[in-house]
């Protein structure tokens, strides 16, 4: 009897375990994206004067380089659990050449950085030099978006 | 007389039969001889580009709106490497795989050898300097609309590029798909020297037509195709599903986008979507040649795009 019950708890709780490392995935998964929105969203205010949408602010654009130049200093480990791509999980976006390719995402994403850092010193500027370190932050969100993000 | 009656009978048939069989004969001979006349490689004259000469300059600018780094460079070249087109990347279709070929400035390896009439067969025409057709997925259906001014000086631009003797793959197509003389038959169907845009208001949307329709060959992947891969040019740019891949090309015409002509341009400068995602896959590649494009000619794509037939989704 003690026996059996020894075994169920084992059992349920081999289940809880497996439920919860799905569970920190999807919160992991979650995460990332969410940090994919703080960057399109200060990008986006950005981008919103380089294109003339609304009036450029030196002091407002360089909040948001300042705030891309913190994101991408974040330290990202824990967001991309192994195995956490798109064959297994069909809301993420990540193709799973990301974990077999890690020197290239560092190169990568350390080129997303320089570009944030070059914003960061041209939005306060003026509105010619934020317009023109644009080019530069968009080439190095599409590097990792090129090589590691499913089509959709 | 009356005793062999039999016998005319039957010298009339075999007389029968064999004026049937060289009828046959003479219908297959003609049958042949429209597939050989309708399939052969049509080379443009020897004089055709008699008069014009290169300006390296305006070469580089057709280079990159042409796109030829995007499929001729290595597939991770990144930077100045994009500049030497010694080939690899495969292209999965339904017909078979397609390997690019090294068209870097190696004379052997390479078209280093080349002349810019070898190019501009190669480009509008489809054919190789030995005579050969080559397969559609070199855009050819779309550069037969390039300017053969454009052609010469981008000729004189690729000879100032590197050389890379890596050799060219062999292409991974079977049978029949690997019977060359049969894409003369392909280009017979679907291969068409006309606009699609036919009369543009205005120049910046013809200038735009020449970007899309021509050099950029924006069609290639956002058309879509019929079961032979001809391209459906009815629901021109209406997009279609990525050949060996998951996913759609999108449709970019009114009917679909919902982004504004600077939306547009912006795009094609600095590969941001208007909320700010970032282009990805191949056109994230295409996105880095239009940053080498001017802003008038990114405009003029932009406007071009708001001209085209709408299809719905």
């Amino acid at each position: 009897m003690k026996r059996t019950g020894v075994t169920l708890t084992l059992i349920v709780g081999l289940f809880a375990g497996a439920a919860f490392a799905d569970d920190a995935t999807d919160r992991a998964i979650k995460a990332r994206q969410s940090l994919m929105q703080l960057y399109a969203f200060n990008i986006g205010g950005l981008g919103a004067m380089a294109k003339g949408t609304v009036p450029y602010d030196a002091e407002t654009a360089g909040a948001y380089a300042a705030n891309l130049v913190s994101l991408s200093s974040l330290n990202q480990t824990g967001l991309w659990p192994q195995g956490s791509d798109v064959g297994s999980y069909p809301d993420t976006a990540a193709l799973p050449e990301i974990w077999s390719m890690y020197p290239d995402i560092m190169t990568k994403a350390k080129g997303l950085t320089d570009a944030a850092t070059a914003m960061n010193a041209a939005a306060g500027t003026d509105l010619a030099s934020l317009q023109g370190a644009m080019g530069q932050l968009g080439g190095a969100c599409g590097a990792c978006h090129k090589a590691y993000r499913q089509k959709k | 007389m009356a005793g062999h009656p039999g016998h005319r009978v039957v010298h009339k048939r075999s007389d029968l039969l064999r004026r049937l069989f060289k009828f046959l004969v003479l219908i297959a001979v003609c049958g042949l001889g429209v597939f050989w006349f309708l399939t052969r490689p049509q080379a443009l004259p020897n004089d055709a580009l008699a008069g014009l000469t290169p300006d390296v300059t305006h070469g580089e600018s057709v280079f990159w709106a042409a796109g030829c780094a995007s499929c001729h460079a290595t597939p991770d070249a990144r930077g100045a490497d994009r500049l030497v087109l010694s080939g690899g990347q495969s292209f999965p279709s339904d017909f078979g795989t397609f390997i690019a070929p090294n068209i870097s400035s190696d004379s052997v390896e390479g078209i280093g050898s080349w002349s810019a009439l070898d190019l501009a067969n190669a480009m509008t025409r489809g054919v190789s300097p030995n005579g050969q057709h080559y397969y559609p997925v070199f855009p050819y259906t779309s550069y037969n609309k390039a300017s053969l001014q454009d052609v010469v000086d981008l000729r004189g631009f690729l000879a100032t590029l590197p050389s890379s003797n890596t050799p060219s793959q062999p292409q991974n197509v079977g049978f029949p798909f690997n019977i060359r003389r049969l894409l003369g038959g392909w280009k017979w169907l679907f291969m068409s020297i006309d606009w699609v845009v036919k009369t543009p208001p205005k120049s910046v949307e013809e200038r735009g037509r020449y970007l899309v329709e021509a050099l950029g060959h924006c069609a290639e992947c956002h058309t879509p195709r019929n079961f032979l891969g001809g391209l459906k040019r009815d629901q021109w740019l209406a997009g279609g599903p990525i050949p060996g891949g998951k996913g759609r090309f999108p449709n970019l015409t009114p009917g679909a986008l919902t982004w504004s002509e600077q939306d547009l341009a912006y795009y094609f400068e600095t590969g941001f979507t208007p909320d700010f995602d970032s282009a990805g896959g191949h056109m994230a590649l295409v996105v880095e040649n239009l940053a080498h494009a001017t802003p008038e000619d990114r405009a003029a794509i932009a406007a071009y795009l708001q001209i085209v037939p709408g299809v719905k989704e």
